[in-house]
């Protein structure tokens, strides 16, 4: 059992004690920010990366991994608890989670979340175990026309899927395409768009541009939000599910970790798009529907199962093919490109301990959740008391330790605070920050298989298209055409706004 | 505003950079492609802008604005001069007064903590190599 034996390695690599400190701090520092109303996984991720540098590879992607189930989790925490969810992912948890703490049944509400994301995480940590080898291996037949087309459809969808205006969605992610132009270009070794200025040689750093866009815009924006902030905390009193309510849940769980994982897979899915998904499954299914919105324990089960396993398997793409499906992962291949590994389908043959060792560390840190969540569920409730004007300056200052850190040089903090203003620009004109990291982290790539694409077939663009030579190819693009115009028809674009809306 | 980064990429492409042709691409060429795309884009967003009555953008508050972002430059730029423990303070009371609510006495305790947590965390813990005393201290007495 080849299967078997990867896991073994994997597990033997998780499970080394450091390893396991590192997941565990990893998934409390998570849990500790991504509890805070109004911080979700990207900015909590943003915020964190820099602690993970000065370690190597693996234990910097397992630490990373359990940062970002930590922040998941933990935004759940505060939509049920608060009515706030912490990021989009849990709107769909808020409907029915605050409904059943109001009920005095906040216990319930959480441990089910809980037990709900283990389940998922379990499965998908399979499913990922199984899915990504045979992927990997019809990647590394990719030539550079396919990669090409990959990463315009990876784009495309996740422009699609992203909220607000279509138009400025893909707009965001050319400007990012553009930004992650600057630097020295690899092929003639010219400077462009540096302006003379030495720093911006090696390109702009991209943890730099992810915390200023994320943090610092996080910052601003929640500050002038202040009225909203005093918020309510309901009372957890006893925290396990009745029998009832565990036979009332397994089902949407198991379904909601089906739909999870499936549209994890797709670029620009991951978890927002699983809970919606979910939660209206469940309540076309649901023997009484007329619950849903009042605090039905499925609403919680199964929306918060599908948006854990829809964030495991959006790894799937990451891992195998090197192109991030949505701003989570953007970050998981900055974070690899920082350690120095070039993120695609040889990392699994080139360094299976990092591979593997990253999905039994997934398991690991579902478990974690556990563990943590569970008994520490007071601290998470006082926390979510504490006023923000303590929080937002450590926020701050821990941001600021971490770029400086990068390379001493106050250049970098000039450049997340303009990114921060930028982003502050972006998030007022309601244009999705999202996109353009993505954008950012792509354009390199993109260039540079265009370029060799070109070369290979002496100018001529039409390789990119052309069925006969190039089937892949041809159908990447194809799907990302059909995907623009699916979402370009006046019918669908009402049901797609609805469904960002329906709250 | 995507306009204006459009126009620069595609000027600034074609002024300083070697095209190249379709075949051997120049260090030009991609920029410039998706400059001119971002230059359509740009228009459209415009466009639509004009020609429906959408909400009115929200108002900007400046205040945060500016001095949550300087209180980033700040600490970058004090840190080499002033040291550790300027380059904080500094931080903190500026971000601290973009908020709303800002009391000198929590402003205070708050420095402290974060001096404090700063140079046992990052300092000494993590042995990052930051200035603990500004620069005309020698032999700073704080490791």
């Amino acid at each position: 059992m080849e299967l078997l034996e990867h896991l073994w390695l994997g597990a033997q690599v998780a499970f080394s004690w450091q390893n396991v400190l590192y997941c565990l701090i990893g998934a409390l520092l998570g849990t500790l920010i991504g509890v805070l109303p109004g911080i979700g996984p990207v900015p909590t991720i943003a915020m964190l990366l820099p602690i993970t540098f000065k370690l190597d590879p693996t234990a910097a992607l397992i630490m990373l991994a359990g940062i970002y189930y930590g922040a998941q989790y933990g935004g759940s925490t505060t939509a049920i608890l608060v009515n706030l969810p912490g990021e989009a992912s849990s709107v769909v948890t808020v409907l029915d989670g605050y409904q059943m703490a109001r009920q005095g049944r906040a216990g319930p509400a959480l441990a089910i979340a809980a037990i709900g994301s283990f389940v998922a995480g379990c499965i998908a940590t399979l499913i990922i175990a199984t899915a990504a080898p045979p992927l990997a291996e019809v990647a590394l037949k990719f030539g550079p026309a396919e990669y090409f087309s990959l990463m315009v459809l990876g784009l495309v969808a996740a422009t699609v899927l992203a909220h607000g205006s279509l138009v400025k969605a893909i707009a965001m992610v050319v400007l990012g395409l553009l930004l992650g132009l600057v630097g020295t270009d690899v092929n003639s070794g010219v400077l462009r768009f540096t302006f003379d200025i030495p720093e911006l040689a090696d390109g702009i750093g991209f943890a730099i541009v992810a915390m200023g866009m994320f943090g610092v815009t996080e910052i601003i924006t929640n500050l002038e939000q202040r009225a909203t902030r005093e918020v309510s905390v309901a009372k957890v009193t006893h925290l396990f599910p009745t029998l009832e309510d565990l036979k009332r849940s397994w089902a949407p769980i198991l379904r909601g970790t089906a739909i999870g994982s499936f549209l994890g897979i797709l670029p620009g899915g991951g978890a927002l798009l699983s809970s919606f998904a979910s939660y209206t499954v469940e309540k076309k299914i649901s023997k009484h529907p007329e619950q849903f919105g009042k605090g039905a324990i499925e609403g919680v089960a199964g929306p918060e199962s599908a948006n854990n396993a829809g964030a495991q398997t959006s790894f799937i793409p990451m891992l195998t093919l090197g192109i991030p499906g949505n701003a989570v992962m953007a970050l998981m291949i900055g974070a690899l490109m920082i350690q120095g590994i070039a993120p695609g389908p040889q990392v699994m043959n080139e360094k299976p301990a990092l591979f593997w060792g990253l999905i039994a560390s997934m398991w690991l840190g579902n478990a974690m959740l556990i563990v943590l969540n569970l008994p520490l569920i007071g601290i998470w409730i006082k926390l979510l008391q504490v006023p923000y004007r303590y929080l937002f300056p450590s926020i701050l200052i821990f941001m600021n330790v971490g770029v400086f850190s990068l390379s001493n040089n106050p250049w970098d903090c000039l450049i997340m605070s303009v990114f921060g203003v930028l982003g502050y620009f972006c998030v007022k004109l309601e244009c999705e920050p999202a996109p353009m990291i993505l954008g950012f982290i792509l354009g390199p790539l993109m260039e540079e298989n265009l370029r060799r694409a070109m070369l290979l077939s002496r100018g001529d663009a039409t390789v990119f298209f052309n069925p006969m030579e190039k089937p892949i190819s041809f159908g990447f693009l194809l799907a990302a055409v059909a995907l623009l115009a699916i979402i370009a028809l006046p019918n669908i674009r009402k049901r797609r706004e609805e469904v960002f809306v329906e709250e | 505003m995507f306009i204006a980064f459009g126009v620069f990429f595609v000027a600034w492409s074609f002024a300083r950079y070697n095209m190249g042709s379709a075949v051997r691409m120049g260090p030009g060429y991609f920029p410039a492609l998706l400059g001119a795309l971002l230059v359509v884009l740009g228009l459209i967003v415009l466009a639509k802008s004009l020609a429906v009555d959408g909400p009115r953008v929200d108002a900007f508050h400046y205040k945060p604005l500016l001095l949550v972002s300087g209180s980033v430059v700040a600490y970058g730029y004090l840190m080499k001069p002033g040291g550790l423990i300027v380059a904080t303070i500094a931080a903190v009371i500026v971000g601290a007064l973009g908020g709303e609510e800002f009391r000198w006495k929590e402003g205070v305790i708050l420095t402290i903590v974060l001096v404090l947590f700063s140079w046992l965390v990052f300092v000494r813990g993590l042995t990052l190599p930051f200035p603990m005393c500004p620069e005309f201290v020698e032999n700073c007495p704080i490791r």
